[in-house]
């Protein structure tokens, strides 16, 4: 008897399992990061890209609200939500990058061609601070209250419906 | 009246689909040609023909734009063009299902009527897995979505397709890939006939082989067109993204090239019986499990359509019930077919296992990276797969592969030795060395683009040595047709690494007179224009672009606003010269009043898609040249009886 031939069906079987589940879990975009609440970790990181300075634990502590965008040159999403980062842009929040696993080039290139909402952006080639402040994909944009205090997570590509939730968000991380 | 003749042709199709299921069924059991079992090939020629009626209902309703049919008055539009009225037809969930079960009857209708070579039984256990396929369809048709529901008040106007879609290649390019995955959907078939009645036989990889090959030719074109498709609408410069939905239709044809080899070694050498048998399974279900990817929403996509996830746990059941009973049957039965002839490494079987197995790992590496964010998301961990995953690990085994590709057919049948090809194989290794050399001087080659460059001018030599010594003019067709998909290949691959290893990129702002430079080429914005189509208005920038400094040419890049449904679409313009093509882009004005351009300039980007002509092509011809065989095969046949029943008579 030749174990080998049932691989192919226990493969599947399980496979069958995690769409099966995967079908039947609401598709949500709030699962909150444990770090909601709590300050953010301390890091320091190096610039991304020419024109935009690194990123510091101390720039997110200086009293003013901020977004925390978690981003790729690579990841399609992030083409997706680049709109919408320039429209809260426009509608004044200040928003700070981390490029994730990246290339300053491919970064270069990316911001050429679907424009640079960032007024800082880091560069975190193992995300680390990633992990660190419990993010686990990307795009992915955090609201930093201005003593550095994550008060809000949001998963997944900024879509236009989001853009005025975020705003109300910083709105409440100011006060 | 014509909506409700379909419906019910659907119903009597599907009946005659249980029909051939039950006849099969009782011809495996009782093993004869009596009773019911002989009513398995009528019933699959005239399920064939419903279906057929059923789907040339559902065109005509579109065709005069029936607002009263509940998928009309959702899909189209009485102003739209006649013939994106008709592929409104198949442009949507219920219509493309339709098209589907449509394509597969006829498949079944025709293997029915043509197919003679496998033993009865056989036949009749592959109609009845045909039969029963085709029956979760239309039960997914008539039960969950049907194609003909009438609305009960009329609606006053439709709404209109997508823009995006509206678009010739795209009218064409779902039903290329679905023709393709019926095909594979036949090859599974006869591969669950040989395993119910123990006859893995070469006569039944004759039998599969040209519809594996068919199904691979439209795979091919569909990727190829569909890949070009989103390299100019789209508007990304890109050519392939790794997207989930791009990923669905790679994998059945990655599965269908590994099948397409190994059938050919059943067929002519009678060996790799298990492995044809399963990758005949993968193979249909790679293509159910892309549907599956696409339909259900379970990954996002750019290109998610129609995503339902109440139509996705049905397209998951009938998954459920197709390839776990069809992998069932496998790991019961695949113990008892022995494995064949023998075959030595250093052979011709030796390196189309070689290549096989690396293509099954490149499926795999694709199939892990496609469903990896499915799998940690059911922890609460999202992630999202990219290039840096999918191009260096997929690299890896496809670089091997090439490498074994350019000797593979070199090499003779069941026993070889290299030493007998050392000629070749030094001229093989001396054009990559020189290649690695020769692109190494441009500045900035990566390393995978550098390895492709020398790897696909070797092969691209490579894959015309298997003529040499041999007389042309009597050579077989399917032998042309193996060395023009190997060139095409190399020609694909060259245009990728080109495209990967020299293309050039500027964004500009620009104030209509002044010009910018894009590697040899001089873009300069003429003007500004408003222009209106059927449904549309967009911005059209006039530019001349000059080739080194030659004759420039007019190009007019849009940047389009549809209104039914509004939404706006980029309509980039291509200027092509025999090495390379230039990409030009419109985008929206600047606060300054400049405009936004996007352009590049892709060295040999276009060998990508003739390269993926050349490929269909050779597979075209390779069907040629088995059918011809095949045919001459049976009048032969034919002649002999005729002589044997004449001797008969004069005795």
């Amino acid at each position: 008897m030749n174990w080998r031939v049932w691989l192919p069906l226990m493969l599947f079987a399980l496979f069958l399992g995690v769409a099966a589940y995967q079908l039947t879990q609401p598709k949500d975009d709030v699962v909150t990061s444990g770090m909601i609440g709590q300050e953010l970790p301390y890091f320091e990181l190096p610039p991304a890209h020419s024109e935009n300075p690194g990123v510091t634990t101390a720039d997110l502590r200086d009293g003013k609200p901020r977004l925390l965008n978690i981003w790729a040159s690579w990841c399609l999403p992030c083409i997706a939500e680049a709109p919408q980062l320039e429209a809260l842009k426009e509608q004044g929040a200040e928003i700070v990058g981390i490029a994730i696993r990246d290339d300053p080039e491919d970064v270069a290139q990316f911001l050429a061609r679907h424009g640079n909402p960032y007024t800082r952006i880091g560069r975190d080639d193992l995300s680390e601070v990633q992990l660190g402040i419990g993010s686990s994909g990307v795009p992915e944009t955090f609201v930093i209250d201005g003593n550095g205090v994550i008060t809000y997570q949001h998963i997944g590509d900024i879509r236009a419906d989001d853009v005025p939730v975020l705003l109300e968000k910083l709105r409440e991380a100011g006060a | 009246m014509i909506a409700e003749l379909g419906h019910a042709a659907l119903w009597m199709a599907a009946a005659l689909a249980v029909l051939q299921l039950v006849a099969g069924a009782l011809g495996i059991r009782d093993g004869e040609r009596e009773g019911i079992a002989i009513l398995s090939r009528p019933a699959a020629i005239l399920q064939g023909a419903l279906a057929a009626f059923a789907f040339a209902a559902l065109l005509w309703v579109f065709a005069i734009t029936d607002l009263s049919v509940k998928l009309v008055a959702a899909n189209s539009h009485s102003m739209k063009p006649m013939i994106f009225k008709l592929s409104g037809a198949w442009g949507n969930h219920e219509g493309s299902m339709l098209l589907w079960v449509t394509v597969m009857a006829l498949a079944g209708a025709l293997i029915a009527a043509v197919e003679r070579r496998l033993p009865e039984r056989t036949m009749q256990a592959t109609l009845a897995a045909q039969g029963f396929v085709a029956l979760g369809f239309y039960a997914f048709l008539l039960l969950s979505s049907n194609p003909f529901e009438r609305l009960p008040i009329p609606a006053a106007e439709g709404q209109g397709l997508n823009p995006l879609l509206q678009d010739i290649g795209l009218a064409f390019h779902p039903p290329t890939l679905y023709f393709g995955y019926v095909g594979l959907s036949v090859a599974f078939s006869f591969a669950v006939g040989a395993m119910l009645t123990r006859a893995v036989t070469p006569d039944f990889a004759r039998a599969m082989r040209p519809w594996v090959l068919g199904a691979w030719v439209l795979l091919t074109l569909g990727i190829t067109a569909g890949s070009y498709w989103a390299y100019y609408e789209l508007g990304w410069g890109g050519w392939w993204f790794w997207d989930p939905v791009e990923n669905a239709s790679l994998m059945p044809w990655l599965a269908a090239t590994a099948l397409l080899h190994s059938v050919s070694v059943l067929a002519s050498r009678d060996a790799l019986r298990v492995w044809t048998i399963m990758l005949g399974v993968i193979a249909f279900s790679m293509s159910m499990l892309g549907t599956f990817l696409v339909r259900s929403g379970v990954l996002t996509s750019v290109h998610a359509f129609a995503v339902d996830p109440e139509r996705g746990s049905f397209i998951l059941a009938l998954l459920a019930i197709y390839i776990g009973g069809a992998l069932l049957l496998f790991a019961l039965r695949a113990n008892s077919i022995s494995e064949g002839e023998r075959f030595s490494v250093a052979s011709r079987e030796g390196a189309l296992v070689f290549n096989n197995v690396m293509l099954s790992a490149i499926l795999a590496v694709v199939l892990l990276g496609t469903l990896y964010p499915l799998l940690t998301e059911a922890f609460d961990v999202r992630v999202s797969v990219g290039p840096p995953y999918f191009n260096p690990v997929s690299a890896i085994f496809a670089l091997p592969m090439l490498a074994v590709m350019a000797v593979g057919p070199l090499l003779r049948w069941r026993r070889d030795s290299f030493g007998r090809i050392s000629k070749e194989l030094a001229l093989i290794a001396a054009i990559i060395v020189a290649g690695l050399i020769f692109f190494a001087l441009f500045e900035g080659v990566a390393i995978l683009p550098l390895l492709g460059l020398a790897l696909a001018i070797a092969l691209g030599v490579a894959s015309f040595l298997p003529l040499r010594g041999r007389n042309l003019r009597r050579l077989p067709v399917s032998v042309w047709g193996m060395v023009m998909a190997h060139f095409g290949i190399a020609v694909a691959l060259f245009g990728m690494a080109s495209e990967s290893a020299f293309s050039n990129e500027k964004l500009a702002a620009l104030e209509v007179g002044q010009s910018t430079q894009v590697g040899p080429w001089e873009v300069t914005l003429d003007g500004i224009e408003p222009v209106a189509g059927p449904n549309w208005t967009a911005i059209e920038g006039r530019m001349l672009a000059s080739y080194k400094g030659g004759e420039p040419s007019e190009i007019a890049p849009q940047s389009r606003n549809f209104w039914a449904p509004p939404q706006q679409t980029t309509e980039s313009v291509l200027l092509t010269r025999w090495n390379g093509q230039l990409y030009a882009v419109m985008g929206s004005e600047a606060d300054d009043g400049r405009w936004q351009l996007r352009l590049w300039w892709k060295p040999f980007v276009t060998l990508i898609w003739y390269g993926g002509v050349l490929m269909a092509l050779g597979g075209v011809l390779a069907i040629i040249g088995r059918v011809r065989r095949d045919l001459k095969r049976r009048s032969i046949r034919r002649k002999i009886e005729v002589r044997r029943a004449d001797m008969e008579e004069l005795r």
